[in-house]
């Protein structure tokens, strides 16, 4: 497989794109967060990415899905990043659609994957505790109780918690925090008795929560996956979302980078160009070659998923470690070579650095990942 | 359908070519031949003097040069391997599977063939490249000069008509390996009224002819890759020119792409082991099996992450070439990274290596391998075009910054 897009992959582009410049350019966000909308995102659009087939691109065809692969799911990630579209795709197409097709029986894919398909449900993983994205240190508890389970603890950065009429949770059923035996993954209603959720107004505008879980009973039917053997499909499901998320920062990064580029073309300062400026000329091409080579690390990563989720975590690990450090350059030397400009609230730039800010600490940060890296190679 | 089932014949046909190309390879790459190349004298070059250090290095570079594979996407009339795009990818890939080693080193495959393939006339090609993909001819590279570094186009060496043929007269520098070459291919001044970049021409000639000259440099490595090339009136016939004359600087340019390209490829060539345990050997680890040093630690793992990701990049640029999609500058950007890329991984090995690696002259530190190789690594963003000059080049041919 080549890692250049195919003719169909250049047509889902072009249609995402079409799509979402058109409705959804960066005043899209300004006016939700303006606005403090209450949902966080456009239920209208929504409806559209579903008609579209990319609410279940990830979905089976048999449960209404487009039966798409991460490759597709990237593609789609990155015209998001290019404007920062607030949506549903990644917590709920992406993340959620990939551990109920992976990890879920026949009752579980059958009542929530033709949802997910048109739109009509919402589900997010709920997966951090502390401060850092470490998932094997995971300990809100869920505790046997009759046929079911009791879930207390807490969880934070639950993307789209607020709206999600589906929570999957990950809870430690056994042993302690730090160990891989031992988690469980459960279904759980937000409405249920004892959940508690807080919306959280977060630096980039996008939705988050925190969510408290209180004694919350679930039955033996809740358990996505096998009891205390969810480390595998948390782990599976991660690297789907941070390869989606690497992929989302590079869109990111390229626009950044485009607007950039522009205003160092344009911007004249002691009477010429200041994009004619060597140390400026210098900056931007390395900062274009590492958005390049990230790029081709992501989809690399894309595809090694499409080929086996369960082989990824290398290039995932690389894929979201350049991620990070790249969409960290791009939006710094956005902001500097704007200027003032760039440190104003009027100008858009300032909101890819801190959506930035947000991508980079989503399933784990460059640090994170650059440990992985280190750890599986044994040193 | 009728699409997709050819598609699919087709790639049943790339795992049929995969399969016997593995089979292939596992039957004739002696085990030798399976590691990197650990010293210069086990890189086999070709050329009229050339010796084989080893039997398995002569058995392995027969068995590939009969298939064509020293070349292997090069036509088959010219003594290559006559691969599709998919099929030489396919070969790479299954040949780093096996760790299998180039079995020819070559300016002739990396820079000339290319060149000529693009720009030579049939003469010239019949000429040259079967001679090239038989390890016969050893090439060197005639560009840079004493006042002509980073700012090759102003270049001295004058060609003057006599005839049919051109007098050539002047200095190189930096020519690699001048002193063991064959052949050269070389840029001279052929009008020197011109605007400096369209008087100048393409010209091959023989090392061996009357008035040249070579004389090595020795570097801090100790070593004298490199040497300055002298031409006093060397006669050579004017229907040696590659392309138009006074159009050299179209050839010399695409030329320097594949350089640029090969140059890079020195980021993504390993030096045989993980320099994570490379470190862990000399460093030691601690009770969790943690390379004990922190900070090195680190920088090893950043680098790897780099690493690989450049891999992914020199793989997506091979494919977007295919697809005709490359920008033809990409090789300059690729040649920055990569050259920096393996600095950085001699720095670390520095480090690893600690006091071990100072040794300069012992048996045990195999004449210093290590440390001469650190400072060889210090040309590769010099050579073949600055790092400086390839983020110009990005920045305006790429990018289309404002130029100066």
């Amino acid at each position: 497989m080549a890692l250049v897009l195919t003719e169909e992959q250049s047509m889902l582009r072009d249609s995402a794109r079409g799509l979402i410049s058109d409705k959804a350019p960066v005043s899209h966000l300004r006016h939700l967060r303006d606005s403090k909308d209450p949902t966080g995102f456009s239920k209208e659009l929504w409806h559209s990415f579903a008609e579209m087939g990319f609410a279940g691109l990830l979905v089976p065809e048999e449960f209404g899905g487009s039966g798409l692969g991460f490759m597709e799911a990237g593609i789609v990630m990155k015209e998001i990043g290019r404007t920062l579209m607030p949506s549903p795709f990644l917590a709920t197409s992406v993340v959620a659609a990939s551990a109920l097709s992976r990890g879920g029986n026949a009752a579980q894919k059958s009542e929530y994957l033709p949802k997910i398909s048109n739109g009509s449900l919402l589900a997010t993983l709920a997966i951090d505790e502390g401060a850092k994205h470490r998932p094997l240190q995971t300990s809100l508890q869920a505790v046997r109780a009759g046929n079911g389970f009791k879930l207390s603890g807490a969880k934070a950065l639950v993307v789209d918690g607020h709206v999600a009429d589906l929570l999957i949770v990950a809870a430690r059923s056994v042993g302690s925090a730090g160990e891989r035996e031992g988690l469980t993954l459960f279904l759980v209603n937000p409405k249920a008795k004892g959940v508690a959720i807080e919306r959280t107004i977060m630096v980039d505008a996008h939705n988050a929560a925190r969510i408290e879980f209180a004694n919350v009973e679930v039955n033996a039917d809740s358990v996505l996956g096998e009891v205390d053997q969810g480390a595998a499909l948390l782990d599976g499901v991660l690297d789907i979302g941070r390869g989606a998320v690497a992929a989302e920062m590079v869109g990111l990064s390229d626009e950044v980078f485009g607007r950039t580029v522009e205003y160092l073309k344009n911007r004249k300062q002691f009477g010429k160009l200041i994009g004619e400026f060597q140390a400026l000329q210098h900056r931007a091409a390395e900062l274009y070659v590492d958005i390049e080579i990230t790029r081709a690390a992501t989809m690399k990563a894309l595809q090694v998923l499409d080929a086996d989720v369960a082989k990824a975590a290398a290039a995932v690990a690389v894929a979201k470690a350049r991620a990070g450090t790249t969409a960290t350059r791009a939006v710094q030397e956005g902001v500097q070579m704007h200027g003032g400009m760039g440190m104003t609230d009027q100008f858009d730039i300032g909101f890819f650095m801190k959506r930035a800010r947000v991508c980079e600490e989503l399933f784990g940060d460059a640090n994170y990942h650059t440990e992985q890296l280190a750890r599986a190679r044994g040193y | 359908m009728s699409e997709s089932k050819s598609s699919d014949t087709e790639s049943a046909e790339l795992e049929t070519f995969r399969a016997e190309t593995r089979a292939w390879l596992e039957a004739n790459c002696p085990p030798e031949m399976r590691k990197p190349a650990t010293s210069d004298a086990d890189v086999f070059w070709g050329g009229r003097n050339a010796k084989f250090s080893s039997e398995p290095q002569r058995i392995w570079f027969e068995r590939m040069r009969d298939k064509g594979w020293t070349v292997p996407d090069w036509p088959k009339e010219y003594g290559g391997g006559g691969l599709s795009a998919a099929e030489h990818k396919v070969l790479r890939a299954e040949m780093g599977r096996l760790g299998a080693r180039p079995p020819l080193s070559s300016f002739g495959i990396w820079m000339l063939g290319p060149a000529l393939l693009k720009y030579g006339n049939d003469a010239q090609k019949k000429e040259h490249l079967p001679k090239i993909a038989a390890g016969e001819i050893r090439w060197c590279q005639g560009y840079s000069e004493p006042n002509a570094g980073s700012d090759l186009a102003s270049l001295q060496t004058r060609a003057e008509s006599d005839g049919d043929d051109f007098i050539i007269t002047g200095q190189k520098i930096w020519t690699s390996y001048a002193n063991y070459a064959d052949w050269i291919f070389c840029l001279v001044r052929t009008d020197p009224t011109a605007k400096k970049h369209d008087g100048i021409s393409f010209i091959l000639f023989d090392m061996a002819s009357k008035g040249v000259s070579t004389k090595p440099i020795l570097l801090i490595s100790g070593y004298s890759p490199f040497c300055e090339t002298f031409f006093d009136g060397v006669r050579v016939p004017k229907s040696h020119v590659v392309g138009q004359i006074n159009r050299g600087w179209d050839v010399a340019k695409y030329l320097l792409q594949h350089e640029r390209a090969m140059i890079s490829g020195m980021g993504e060539r390993g030096v045989g082991r993980p320099l994570g345990q490379i470190a862990a050997d000399s460093v030691g680890t601690d009770a969790q099996g943690k390379l004990d040093d922190a900070m090195l630690r680190g920088k090893i793992a950043t680098f790897d992450v780099d690493e690989a990701a450049l891999a992914a990049c020199a793989e997506r640029a091979v494919d977007l070439a295919k697809a005709g999609q490359a920008h033809p500058a990409f090789s300059s950007a690729m040649k920055y990274y990569g050259t920096e890329l393996n600095k950085r991984r001699y720095e670390i090995l520095m480090s690893a290596g600690g006091v071990d690696a100072l040794e300069w002259e012992s048996e045990r530190s195999r004449q210093g391998a290590r440390p001469r190789a650190w400072l060889r690594t210090k040309a590769n963003s010099i050579e073949g075009g600055t790092t400086e000059v390839m983020l110009g080049i990005v920045a305006k041919r790429i990018l289309d910054l404002p130029g100066a």
